[in-house]
């Protein structure tokens, strides 16, 4: 019985993490600021959010993403409902990427998810500019997209440790 | 060939339309949905004003607690860094406090000369002054801005300056009812009037995204008149938006367009948020 307990309680644990990590990190802006290095930053939601949505979408539901994206754009003082819209963005090529793909490669989606971050960071990009008329550093965004880029395979590794202890009826 | 297209038409129509067990939402909706929030929010009506506020509250308080593991990792690495420089720091700071004692006396002979210069001119400034907790300083790469514990219910207001000691950090940009946020120095989107002085050249200091600014829109030739090793630059009053004579910070000889801000917009804790009354300027 006790053991029996025990395994829900873990159960329920590691399917909810996936939804506590992306509101902590929303709230919380996990990005290295403080260590103060110049141009360094990388967006751990995007990787966070791919890697979810691509290997187990089950676990991080659309609408808590939505809400997600609210919070983030509150957070940083961004116009509200770009994140949203830049992160179900991502959600909808993922689902793209998952029905068109048979045998799922690394190195594929590790290129399918740099085009997403850059067609993401573009509209991001064109929306602040031109609409909004907020003046951005261009190649801040460039320098973000290339170390979100690179820190991908890292987090992969991590996600995927995650992802085994979850178990497939949770 | 037509069937690889229906292949693409239909992978496209699953990923958008189709619900999988847990979801409870297409994908298609909320992205609609997105997209009216960004139209609406960059509308100018009441109700979209409020109900953003609303929103920020909300959100603003719930960071600055989710944010208190952070800002602690934060203070302890800080602690670290001024316990391995504090012998260094003794030094420099002895024969700053040696220079500092002898400019404060001549420092209030002038002062007292410019009160009474002023109390001539019949120009007078008067100020108020609201002390502000800083909430959150999540400065993204992209956005340099810092949320604050006071808003209108304690008669903020957009524009306000924020003060960090005497030196000049930022403005209000957004005010709800009991927070408000303030754009740093450092971001694109700030632009101040300014005066380098001992050069006395009015000039725009801009933000670029870093710890420091640079010089816009000056006198082409104002690099080539530096006579002393450092320019500080003082807010220039123009457009009695801020106070004239508040220290943002100084250029040194070997980058002539860098300023290097006073403050330390990463240590802001508590601030002042100040407003101006201008008499007699005219």
């Amino acid at each position: 019985m006790s053991s029996l307990n025990k395994l829900s309680f873990s159960t329920t644990f590691y399917s909810y993490l996936p939804i506590a990590i992306l509101f902590l990190s929303v709230f919380n802006e996990f990005d290295f600021n403080f260590l103060n290095i110049e141009y360094f930053s990388f967006n751990f939601i995007y990787i966070f959010i791919f890697f979810w949505t691509l290997k187990n979408p089950n676990h991080l539901g659309y609408f808590s993403i939505f809400i997600a994206g609210i919070i983030n754009d509150v957070v940083v003082g961004m116009p509200i409902g770009l994140s949203s819209f830049c992160y179900l963005l991502i959600c909808a090529l993922t689902a793209y990427l998952r029905n068109i793909t048979l045998s799922p490669n690394f190195i594929k989606d590790w290129f399918f998810f740099l085009l997403i971050i850059l067609l993401i960071n573009s509209i991001q990009v064109l929306v602040l500019d031109l609409i909004f008329l907020i003046e951005i550093s261009y190649i801040r965004y460039l320098v973000n997209t290339g170390f979100t880029f690179i820190f991908y395979p890292v987090f992969l590794l991590l996600f995927n440790i995650l992802n085994q202890k979850i178990p497939s009826s949770a | 060939m037509a069937s690889s297209r229906d292949d693409f038409v239909i992978a496209i129509r699953s990923a958008f339309l189709k619900k999988k067990d847990k979801q409870k939402f297409s994908l298609l909706s909320l992205i609609f949905l997105s997209i009216f929030i960004i139209i609406l929010s960059s509308l100018d009506f009441k109700i979209i004003k409020i109900v953003k506020s609303g929103i920020n509250e909300i959100i603003y308080r719930s960071s600055f607690f989710i944010s208190i593991p952070e800002n602690k990792i934060k203070d302890i690495n800080k602690q670290f860094k001024i316990h391995f420089k504090i012998y260094d720091n003794y030094q420099n700071i002895q024969s700053e406090l040696k220079f500092l004692k002898q400019e404060k006396l001549l420092n209030s002979f002038l002062k007292q000369e410019n009160k009474k210069l002023k109390k001539l001119m019949n120009e007078s400034i008067g100020s108020d002054e609201i002390i502000a907790k800083v909430l959150i300083d999540k400065e993204s790469p992209f956005l340099k801005s810092i949320i604050l514990n006071k808003g209108s219910r304690d008669k903020v207001k957009i524009g306000m300056a924020i003060v960090d000691g005497t030196y000049l950090v930022g403005k209000i940009i957004e005010v709800n009812f009991t927070n408000s946020r303030a754009l740093l120095l450092t971001d694109f989107n700030s632009k101040i009037p300014v005066i380098l002085e001992p050069l006395g050249i009015q000039a725009i200091a801009s933000g670029v995204g870093k710890d420091y600014g640079n010089i816009q829109y000056s006198r082409e030739k104002y690099k080539e008149s530096f006579k002393t090793n450092e320019v500080i630059v003082y807010t220039s009053g123009l457009g009695n938006l801020f106070k004239p004579g508040m220290p943002v910070g100084k250029i040194l000889k070997d980058n002539r367009s860098r300023i290097d801000f006073f403050s330390d917009f990463s240590q802001l804790e508590y601030v002042k948020i100040s407003s101006y009354n201008f008499k007699g300027s005219d």
